[in-house]
């Protein structure tokens, strides 16, 4: 029974790792940039579709083709950012919505044109499948991975934004951009490259989601509730505000699931409804 | 001068002469196609107007004297309301004579009032809900009901000593129907089902579901979700997690290995067993020739499916009962012609019931396995004559 | 024309002729301008909450929803007065909005987005988990409308529909526009401009931002009664993402704050998506995408103050070139 109620732990905190590696390229523009970027699915497709192609017409083994989409992400964020996100980044939230559904219709179309509408196929290397028994608990290795990952990135990002210097001018050009300037912080540059971190992120948590979630053109709006769910319960501002929202969210619907399923489509709005309903603006939120 | 007589000597004319309505053709029948062509059911339409093209490719495009002229709209979508406006405008504006396509149950629902209405023919050449076709006496459908399929499921696992079952469906109207047709059938045969489990229908995470399953110890599941990423999703689940190292087999209706995304679907449904009324692996002149002539029309960007089949021998419903007609597309007519009528569909003998106009046809049990490097539905045991199990 | 003043506009005039004209000069297109209607008339609702009051949705189609299956299952159930059939809807969606405005109010843009959007979804799966009742995923059909007045009866041409909805959409504007003109819809001009001051003027923002929501719910409601009505079909859709994604677009299309700009983009989107779709129906979403970033880019506010400027624009021209002085009309 003990180890019952393990498995179903671990399955929810992988689950909650799988949200999470899904919502953080959002977590990033929207906490660190204050930019609502709706389009963040479509940056993850982008990794998805670059990550498949990577593997079944190059050739690419599935943790190269996961750095190519990275790379790919990032690429086109600078792009992007460059040629459309920057004239937008001081308009009105409702602005930001509209103008990155705009680019998430745009991205759809393009993606059933390039690549048809139906699903793309993908395709684990073997050791990443299956799964193994640690202390009487069956694992997925795939979800072991997902954790695992998450992880690294969650620590990484962590020290990124809170000990380096570039953390700190990202955080003085969103709080005060015209001090920022004054103080010599290149901040066009600054949001430039927060933004292409948070593409390249999306790209990477794309193909990495792409096994469980599959693959097709209307991937950016099927998943939008999520990430937007993740990031807002946990709030913007940190990485750990997400993070903790995710595996809360994550744990939760996969017990709901397997011990109530009669309501196990509901358990995942209602948790949402409840804490907005506690913590309006998100768990690790301040009012802005 | 007053706005009325305005508008009742100036502007009513003229629009009158700028919106005249389309000359009616001597020798034409229009064919008015209502179809998903955008959004996420986008294949549907493609499926249904590719198969239509390919019959006429085969076929020709002149029958009984008249040239067939298809009309395409689009209803976006599961979109009821446009559907039936669509339906409505095809027979007030277009002329059309007939009414055929319609891929998803409500947008088929929503038109049949006009088809009723107008005394217009309506060949439903996809959507599976039962009932469809008690929504108007002038319906003929082509395709198949989600009963139909599942219940020969049901009896072939009685069959093979299969007697502790565990159903897990989609949360919605289908995978209910699903459910409950498999369960009526498998009971009735003497089988047990152990337990039951609706997944919602917007649902990336199965592992909860499938440790309920293993945790059961049934010795098959049925499965239903639709056709797409939540097979997948399903099956990698149940192979990760041993379910199937463990004796537990896996069956399901044949629109989890829908021919058109079969091959994407990778190798986690290899061994699959499916019951269905189509497989492009089917062995006759008839399928060969459907085949090659959905090849050449598609250009080979689409793989065909069982939407594609019904659209063809919706065609060829159609293209036989202007025959006995003698051209005539009076509603009344086309459907006495329709009924009880027999076709050499690529799927194998196909009849439309004469009461319930619904399609009788051979049910397959199919496995999934790999030939010549593709994945096909091979087709090993069949149930003839099967009727709609839902109307009985 | 803003904001509406007491007395209609020239343009206002002319703006509400043309319908009536579209009626007998495009008989086989009355069908599709029930619709356009509907929509237009949702789209106003869209408005009051997003235009006036600022709260950006996602999830307004679970009001428009909720007016359709009350209508819908009335009728269903051998109850198939229309207009009474509008009033229940409005009630129903109205009761809806007040009850979730709780969560809307507190929250910043973010909590917004996601409470109407959760909260579409959630109704969506309730009507599909309750399918005995809604039909679920297959729809509720069989709603048979009785004859407005016992008189006018829905057929084929859609001549009831369109007139049908055309008035309703005419009395609830009228409406409208006398809503936002009044002191209550001023303030909430104040609530727009700057949250942050109103309650040192006095002005419970909160309390104002509940009825907005609760008011907008409503319209949606009686948005959704007519759709049911006329279609005398409930899909599951009404609920659906796409619904309230395309409203939103209508609205801002034309422009929101306007009143007139939810009715001009949805005239605007439904004609296009219906000429667009027959001609390559499979990527009418990337035109949409497409329009939906110059938008943004361009013509920040919508088509009616960007035709708002070139007016401007041209009557200054003309003004310089010394012609005397204009009469204000329009501006």
């Amino acid at each position: 029974m003990l180890s019952h109620l393990a498995g179903i732990l671990f399955d929810g905190v992988a689950y909650g790792a799988l949200l999470f590696v899904i919502s953080i390229g959002l977590a990033i523009t929207l906490g660190l940039m204050n930019f609502i970027n709706l389009a963040h699915g479509a940056f993850a497709m982008l990794g998805g579709y670059v990550a498949v192609m990577a593997m079944s017409r190059a050739g690419v083994p599935f943790l190269g083709a996961l750095a190519i989409a990275f790379v790919a992400g990032g690429m086109a964020g600078v792009v992007l950012e460059r040629g459309l996100y920057r004239y937008v980044y001081d308009r009105s939230h409702l602005d930001q919505v509209l103008f990155t559904i705009g680019l998430t219709f745009m991205a759809i179309a393009t993606a059933a044109y390039a690549f048809g509408p139906g699903q793309q196929p993908v395709h684990l290397p073997p050791y990443l499948t299956g799964q193994v028994n640690i202390g009487g608990v069956d694992v997925g290795v795939y979800r072991l991975f997902l954790i695992v990952v998450v992880a690294a990135i969650t620590v990484a990002l962590s020290w990124l934004v809170e000990h380096t210097r570039f953390g700190a001018r990202v955080r003085a050009a969103v709080d005060n951009r015209v001090a920022a300037e004054g103080l010599g912080i290149d901040v066009t540059r600054v949001f430039s490259v927060t933004f292409a971190l948070g593409s390249a992120l999306a790209a990477l948590g794309g193909g990495m989601a792409i096994d469980v979630l599959g693959l097709d053109p209307t991937f950016p709006l099927k998943y939008m509730v999520y990430f937007l769910l993740v990031v807002a319960v946990g709030g913007g501002r940190t990485i750990k505000g997400p993070l903790i929202a995710a595996l809360i969210l994550g744990v939760f619907d996969v017990a709901g699931k397997y011990y109530v399923p009669e309501i196990g489509s509901f358990v995942i709005y209602a948790l949402m409804v409840a804490m907005l309903a506690i913590f309006p603006n998100g768990l690790f939120g301040r009012p802005r | 001068m007053n706005v009325r007589s305005i508008l009742r000597n100036v502007v009513v004319p003229i629009a009158c002469m700028l919106v005249a309505v389309p000359a009616l053709a001597q020798g034409t029948v229009k064919l008015g196609m209502v179809g998903e062509f955008s959004g996420p059911f986008a294949e549907y339409g493609q499926q249904m107007m590719n198969g239509i093209k390919a019959y006429m490719k085969v076929h020709g495009d002149t029958v009984a004297g008249k040239k067939i002229e298809i009309i395409q709209k689009d209803t976006t979508g599961p979109a009821p309301d446009v559907a039936k406006r669509l339906a409505q405008e095809l027979v007030t504006r277009d002329g059309a004579d007939m009414l055929i396509g319609f891929g998803l149950t409500p947008n088929a629902m929503a038109a049949a009032p006009v088809a009723t209405e107008a005394k217009k023919a309506m060949v439903i050449m996809n959507a599976a809900t039962s009932i469809i076709t008690t929504k108007s006496p002038y319906i003929v459908r082509v395709s198949m009901t989600l009963p139909q399929v599942a219940t020969p499921m049901a009896e072939w696992a009685a069959k093979n000593g299969i007697k502790r079952v565990y159903t897990a469906v989609s949360d919605y109207g289908p995978g209910l129907d699903a459910e409950a047709a498999f369960t009526k059938a498998f009971k009735a045969a003497g089988g047990e089902v152990v337990g039951s489990v609706h997944m919602p229908l917007k649902n990336p995470e199965f592992a909860p579901f499938i440790q309920r399953i293993k945790d059961a110890k049934p010795q098959a599941v049925f499965l239903f979700l639709p056709a797409g990423e939540q097979g997948v999703a399903f099956m990698k689940g149940f192979k990760e997690r041993g379910l199937a190292d463990e004796g537990i087999k896996l069956i399901a209706t044949g629109d989890i290995t829908d021919d058109g995304v079969l091959q994407s679907m990778g190798d986690s449904v290899l061994g699959l067993v499916t019951s269905f009324h189509y497989s492009a692996a089917h062995d006759s002149p008839e399928n060969k020739a459907f085949l090659k002539a959905y090849g050449e029309v598609s250009g080979g960007k689409l793989a065909p499916n069982f939407m594609a089949a019904a659209a063809y021998d919706g065609m060829a419903a159609i293209y036989a009962a202007l025959k006995a007609t003698n051209g005539s597309t009076d509603g009344d007519k086309i459907l006495a012609a329709m009924k009880g009528m027999k076709i050499d569909s690529p799927r194998g003998p196909l009849m439309i019931d004469p009461e319930t106009r619904d399609a009788v046809q051979t049910i397959y049990i199919r496995k999934v396995e790999k030939v010549n490097g593709k994945l096909e539905n091979v087709e090993f045991d069949k149930f003839p004559d099967q009727k709609d199990p839902g109307k009985m | 024309m803003t904001p509406p003043r007491e007395r209609w506009s020239a343009i206002e005039i002319a703006f509400w002729i043309v319908p009536v004209v579209a009626y007998f000069a495009l008989p086989t297109f009355r069908t599709f301008g029930s619709q356009v209607f509907v929509a237009g008339l949702f789209a106003l609702s869209l408005d009051l909450i997003l235009g006036y009051a600022r709260i950006v949705s996602l999830g307004h189609a679970a009001f428009f929803g909720l007016g359709a299956y009350t209508a819908g299952l009335l009728a269903h159930h051998g109850f198939g007065e229309p207009l009474s059939g509008l009033a229940a809807g409005a009630v129903v969606a109205a009761l809806a909005g007040a009850a979730t405005s709780v969560l809307i109010v507190r929250g910043q843009d973010l909590t917004r987005l996601i409470v109407t959007l959760g909260v579409g979804l959630m109704l969506y799966e309730v009507a599909n988990r309750a399918a005995s009742i809604t039909g679920g995923v297959d729809g509720l059909s069989e709603v048979p409308m009785w004859p407005i007045f016992g008189v006018f009866r829905f057929g084929l041409d859609g001549s009831t529909a369109y007139v049908y909805s055309l008035v309703v959409l005419f009395a609830v504007f009228v409406l409208m526009r006398r809503v936002v003109r009044s002191p209550f819809g001023l303030s909430l001009r104040g609530v727009r401009e700057g949250e942050r001051r109103m309650p040192a003027i006095g002005v419970s923002v909160t309390r104002k931002l509940v009825i907005v929501y609760t008011l907008g719910a409503a319209i949606a409601g009686i948005a959704g009664a007519l759709l049911a009505q006329t279609t005398q079909f409930v899909g599951i859709d009404v609920l659906g993402f796409q619904r309230s994604a395309d409203i939103l677009i209508m609205l801002v299309v034309g422009g929101a704050g306007y009143l007139y700009g939810g009715i001009v983009g949805a005239a605007i989107f439904m004609i296009l998506q219906d000429r667009l779709a027959s001609l390559s129906a499979a990527y009418w979403q990337f035109w949409l995408g497409l329009l939906l970033v110059l938008l943004v880019l361009f013509a920040r506010g919508g088509l009616i103050p960007l035709a708002e400027g070139l007016s401007r624009r041209l009557r200054d021209r003309r003004a310089k070139r010394g012609r005397g002085p204009q009469e204000a009309g329009g501006g």
